[in-house]
């Protein structure tokens, strides 16, 4: 990237956290889940950014929390410049148009009943940007922007394939010209040919309109194309994050070697089990390190305390672990 | 090496309101005892329809079976009776499916549940079933064979207190109760998270091994089935397009539409190639293409491929690819 620096970030997200109160049930006392735990999150304005992490690490609690879909318990957000923190809901409508969000399942995302005008003309309508003729022409331009003809206006969501319907989602989603865009698990419930277009189309359409991408995805090939910057998540808490080439390739914490190590590869007979073990409840976490209980290097300061996110191998990929921190993990060897 | 199963010329179809859907058309695939094979496609390709055909779970009406045979140990699965299919199902074939908690029932204790399928087993074979007793010694031996720890205590459980990987293991586990010779697993990671899938299909692969099962892998995702399956058929729109070593068509896929698909797959090992998708869309299968199937989405069609269905020719040795244009 060799683009000039902005003066600000367009996202900044200092101590963010979220804890969900889990009422008592006939089965169970009361209880606390951290679903996020103290993350900072930097995103400049035209990069993108990858979450990655399994089920159940708060990523996309984290995504919610960054566009104040849910209540914050803690931490403070910047947006362009601007505190967010404690804006009025009503100051926030104005500013979403600027942030938007797309979500994993485009058939639960649109409504059946709505044609494909309706449903794209919907956000244009409700800010009361453009109304009549040239409101027809705003949706018709944005369709053929994501690359679909314009006899589809009149279709309905089950005219239309999952890329069709997603790429309607992309439509609805750029009709307010934002700046930032979360894009929770896209491609995931689209099949491999139909993801490869999507992503080769999201990254065109984000170097065309200079948008940032905050991109959710549990797929670490699919941030590895997308996102120039990545970040993992464990347990509420970010555990590494850097230059997605650096991070996916020269991985720190031995999290993320069992994440990639777990991947199957093409042609590749076997894998590796890296990670005895299930990820742990967030309603009860391990003491200290979270991944403890499951690392193949712990040492006891490991299951007392928990490691903040420091620098490691230069001044732009971080890692919150104590033996990586300490002393280096030896070089992660091909797997076979 | 003995023929286990063989699926010839299968067809199948669904009879609907709309219509009749072509959802197999003409299978024919060949699994030796102790072979792994992969089955892989997209969604609708009828992986998923094929892999219940060999125990005949799909419900007729709307299936019909069309024509042709499944023979598994020379015997067609297709005119068994229904006690005779009961006495093969969970025993010389068993199947684990894709979410495993909606195979267990949530109320009762895993105990109870294992113990149930060991002794169902024991009177589908004939017999007076064991005593429960013995049945959860049973139990708790295969929940051992499959990487659990303290076998008593999870018996003891119900299916809510274990994790998602915990779940499959245990239906594994009820698998493996009959000493199947063919494993049937349809898509049994996707439900998983990624380091779980490695535990899970490490787990499959060494029972593989030292049971000396046959495997029969549905998937979405080449990855796991090149981690899983010495061989691979891939599947498009109801056919086998393509049927090879999995190593050899990973590395160089002949047929166009097993070309497209691999091409498709962001590669981590290889991220300066940019995965291209497919142009089109799957095709209905109540008014499938004339001719080959793939034809709307092929860049080599021809007259010949919209008027005439390509079968499948040997290219190479272990080799079979149903393509007109398909040069070895």
């Amino acid at each position: 990237m060799t683009a000039p620096l902005p003066e600000a970030p367009l996202l900044e997200a200092r101590g963010l956290a979220k804890t969900y109160l889990t009422p008592r049930t006939a089965f169970r006392p009361p209880g606390r889940v951290a679903a996020v735990a103290g993350v900072d999150v930097t995103l400049e304005a035209g990069a993108s950014l990858g979450l990655v992490g399994e089920s159940g690490c708060g990523k996309s609690t984290l995504a919610r929390l960054l566009l104040r879909l849910v209540p914050l318990s803690g931490g403070s957000i910047r947006f362009a410049g601007q505190d967010i923190t404690d804006l009025s809901e009503r100051a926030m409508r104005r500013l979403r148009r600027r942030m938007q969000l797309i979500h994993q399942n485009p058939s639960a995302a649109l409504d059946p009943r709505l044609t494909v005008m309706s449903a794209v003309a919907e956000p244009l309508r409700i800010q009361g940007i453009a109304r009549g003729r040239a409101l027809h022409d705003r949706v018709a331009a944005l369709l053929a922007e994501v690359g679909l003809p314009g006899d589809f206006l009149h279709r309905h969501p089950h005219e239309l394939s999952g890329g069709q319907k997603q790429r309607v989602c992309i439509a609805r989603a750029l009709a307010l010209e934002p700046q930032l865009v979360v894009l929770d698990e896209p491609t995931s419930a689209l099949d491999v040919s139909v993801q490869a277009q999507i992503l080769d189309f999201l990254g065109a359409l984000r170097r065309q309109r200079g948008l940032s991408y905050l991109f959710i995805s549990h797929n670490l090939a699919v941030v590895r194309q997308v996102c120039e910057r990545v970040a993992v998540m464990y347990l509420g808490r970010i555990v590494e994050e850097g230059p997605a080439a650096e991070v996916l390739e020269r991985p720190q914490h031995p999290y993320t070697r069992a994440l990639l190590a777990s991947v199957p590869r093409l042609g590749v007979a076997g894998v590796a089990a890296a990670a005895p073990g299930d990820p742990p409840n967030p309603a009860d976490p391990p003491p200290g390190c979270a991944f403890h209980p499951r690392c193949l290097v712990a040492e006891p300061a490991c299951r007392t305390t928990a490691p903040a996110l420091n620098f490691a191998r230069g001044e732009d990929h971080r890692v919150a672990c104590h033996v990586a921190a300490r002393r280096g993990l030896p070089e992660m060897t091909e797997t076979t | 090496m003995t023929t286990l199963l063989e699926i010839a010329d299968y067809r199948l179809a669904f009879d609907t309101f709309d219509g009749t859907h072509h959802v197999l058309d003409g299978i024919d695939l060949r699994l030796d005892a102790g072979e792994t094979l992969g089955v892989v496609g997209e969604t609708g390709c009828g992986k998923s329809v094929l892999a219940r055909s060999l125990l005949q779970l799909n419900p007729s009406p709307p299936a019909r079976v069309v024509s042709g045979a499944i023979r598994f140990r020379g015997e067609d699965l297709l005119r068994l009776e229904e006690a005779a299919l009961r006495r093969l199902r969970g025993r010389a074939i068993a199947m684990v499916f894709q979410d495993p908690a909606s195979y267990l029932n949530p109320l009762l204790a895993v105990a109870t549940q294992m113990e149930d399928a060991i002794r169902g087993q024991d009177s589908a074979a004939g017999g007076r079933p064991r005593p429960r007793r013995a049945a959860r010694a049973l139990a708790a031996e295969l929940l051992s064979a499959v990487g659990l720890p303290e076998p008593q205590r999870l018996l003891a459980s119900h299916p809510h207190q274990l994790s998602g990987g915990m779940r499959q293991r245990v239906l594994i586990a009820m698998a493996l109760a009959g000493e199947p010779a063919l494993l049937v697993a349809d898509e049994p990671t996707t439900a998983l998270d990624v380091t779980v899938q490695a535990q899970v299909l490490a787990l499959i692969d060494g029972l593989v091994r030292a049971r000396g099962l046959a495997l029969m892998l549905i998937s979405h995702d080449l990855g796991v089935v090149s981690a899983s399956c010495a061989r691979v058929a891939v599947m498009y729109a109801g056919t086998v397009v393509e049927e090879a070593p999995t190593p050899e068509l990973i590395a160089r896929p002949l047929h166009p539409y097993a070309q497209g698909l691999i091409a498709a797959v962001p590669d981590l090992g290889r991220p300066e190639a940019k995965p291209r998708g497919m142009p089109g869309s799957i095709p209905s299968l109540l008014h499938p293409p004339s001719g080959c199937r793939f034809h709307p989405r092929c860049p080599l069609a021809s007259e010949r491929c919209r008027v005439e269905k390509p079968l499948r020719r040997t290219l190479l040795p272990g080799r079979s690819v149903a393509c007109h244009h398909a040069t070895p």
